[in-house]
């Protein structure tokens, strides 16, 4: 390699290494889509066992379950990496950072994010949520998680630093997540009702858009301060 | 040219300028609250629909506004402080912090007070009230990320960039009640428009705005004098000064 890799090479070889990474400890990778599927066993435990019932509120528990996992699994997206000084040598590399932190994140979706969508259908069902339904709840899902991904990776590496930074992860990120939250469930709600849900669909693929633009620079920001101190 | 503006960057002479600015803020500030109040609370006219409960407005809505803008200007300092590497304009963004977060809590506690006889709830779960309790959040989420660093410039950059990041809320607070039909009433001042309140109710809302702001200003002052002797605390400058 006497070239310095270009942008899509550098995209590849991090997702690639991030996949293959997991794939090696593939049981702590599906440590977030157990607790999704145990957290949202929680409810009908806790509420009522009644699918009619549960159904009016299955799109919101669906959707906070996802948030909770999906933030569990951020905390240590970036721990690792810069414990062992992989994360000093990206930031000197002279790529540029905001790139190589999106590489990261779209993986951590792949790897987290996605097998929650997938899963979600089933976890709808087994709340009550008709099949009509499932489209518009697998796309906000993805929607949501995606920009989720960006969010918590700005917190992320805001946090890296910080003992027992999980907590403050969570409170730092769910704020800025209670929008999507909101239009997420609203989605799943219209669809339930026999509306088009388009309208809480397009904001979430505005707030998609913003946090994927957006995002990794400040994801570079925080992370450059997380690691020169 | 821009002299004056370098040396404000001085910890000592900033430290002397906010000294000699805060009593022209805190005096004034304390005397437009008190005719603000006396003016709202006992010569304003009654409201034809709402009564005399409407009163609670001239704290109420000055405290949104203030809440508002407090995190505007700490996201402005945070972000000079990130770019000029200022390190007063972290101190001032940090200042800033409590101020905001105290604001918004009254905003919430003032609005909830007069939301039981107007509305009939405690609490509704609609666009404007939640955005300003995700405004508390962030505020409060800023505080945490800054004290539990050791740092003291890794604090100051790491909660710029997330002040920063939050500032997207503002606007949405302001629009959520022409965005969506809300239980909140609609804007009636802070619109392109004509106000929608009568003149007599206008005027002392704004006197507590404006006493509301002139304390704000006092108390950076003294918070950001506070913030340098903090920061300043092994600097040989400060056996002069106190």
């Amino acid at each position: 390699m006497t070239q310095p890799a270009g942008l899509l090479e550098s995209m590849r070889l991090v997702v690639r290494r991030e996949l293959t990474l997991a794939w090696r400890r593939w049981d702590e990778a599906a440590q977030p889509l157990l607790f999704y599927l145990v957290v949202t066993t929680l409810f009908p435990l806790a509420t009522t066992p009644e699918l009619a019932t549960l159904r009016t509120v299955g799109g919101g528990v669906v959707w906070v379950a996802a948030l909770l996992s999906s933030l569990l699994a951020l905390e240590s997206v970036f721990r690792s990496d810069v414990e062992d000084g992989t994360m000093e040598q990206w930031v000197l590399s002279g790529q540029p950072l905001a790139w190589l932190l999106l590489a990261k994140v779209v993986a951590h979706w792949l790897l987290t994010g996605l097998p929650l969508v997938l899963i979600s259908p089933v976890v709808g069902a087994a709340l009550g949520l008709p099949v009509g339904i499932w489209p518009t709840l697998v796309l906000s899902l993805a929607l949501g998680t995606a920009t989720l991904s960006v969010l918590g990776g700005i917190g992320a590496a805001l946090t890296v630093g910080i003992r027992r930074g999980s907590v403050l992860l969570s409170l730092l990120v769910l704020p800025l997540a209670m929008p999507l939250l909101i239009f997420g469930a609203r989605a799943v709600s219209l669809a339930l009702g026999g509306e088009s849900a388009t309208g809480p669909l397009q904001l979430l693929a505005a707030i998609f858009c913003l946090a994927w633009s957006l995002g990794p620079l400040a994801m570079s920001a925080a992370m450059r301060v997380s690691t020169e101190g | 040219m821009w002299t004056w503006f370098h040396k404000l960057s001085s910890p000592p002479h900033a430290y002397r300028i906010l000294g000699r600015l805060a009593p022209w803020f805190g005096w004034p500030a304390l005397g437009l609250i008190l005719l603000g109040v006396y003016w709202g609370l006992v010569k304003a006219p009654a409201d034809y629909q709402q009564g005399e409960g409407f009163r609670i407005l001239y704290v109420h809505a000055p405290a949104a506004w203030m809440s508002m803008f407090i995190y505007v200007v700490m996201a402005v300092a945070a972000a000079i402080g990130l770019i000029w590497r200022m390190k007063l304009a972290h101190a001032a963004a940090a200042a800033c912090a409590p101020v905001g977060a105290s604001f918004t809590f009254l905003a919430l506690a003032t609005g909830s007070i007069w939301g039981k006889p107007m509305w009939g709830t405690w609490w509704v779960w609609d666009a404007r009230l939640t955005s300003e309790l995700i405004l508390l959040f962030l505020y409060l989420g800023y505080m945490a990320l800054r004290s539990s660093f050791d740092d003291p410039r890794r604090a100051d950059r790491a909660s710029a960039v997330l002040a920063i990041v939050g500032v997207i809320n503002v606007p949405i607070i302001h629009y959520s009640v022409e965005w969506w039909t809300t239980l909140h009433q609609p804007a009636s001042v802070t619109r392109i428009a004509k106000p929608a309140i009568a003149l007599p109710m206008l005027v002392p809302l704004f006197i507590m705005l404006a006493g509301y702001q002139l304390y704000f200003g006092w108390l950076l002052c003294r918070r950001l004098q506070g913030e340098i002797l903090r920061r300043e605390r092994n600097a040989g400058w400060l056996q002069e000064v106190a």
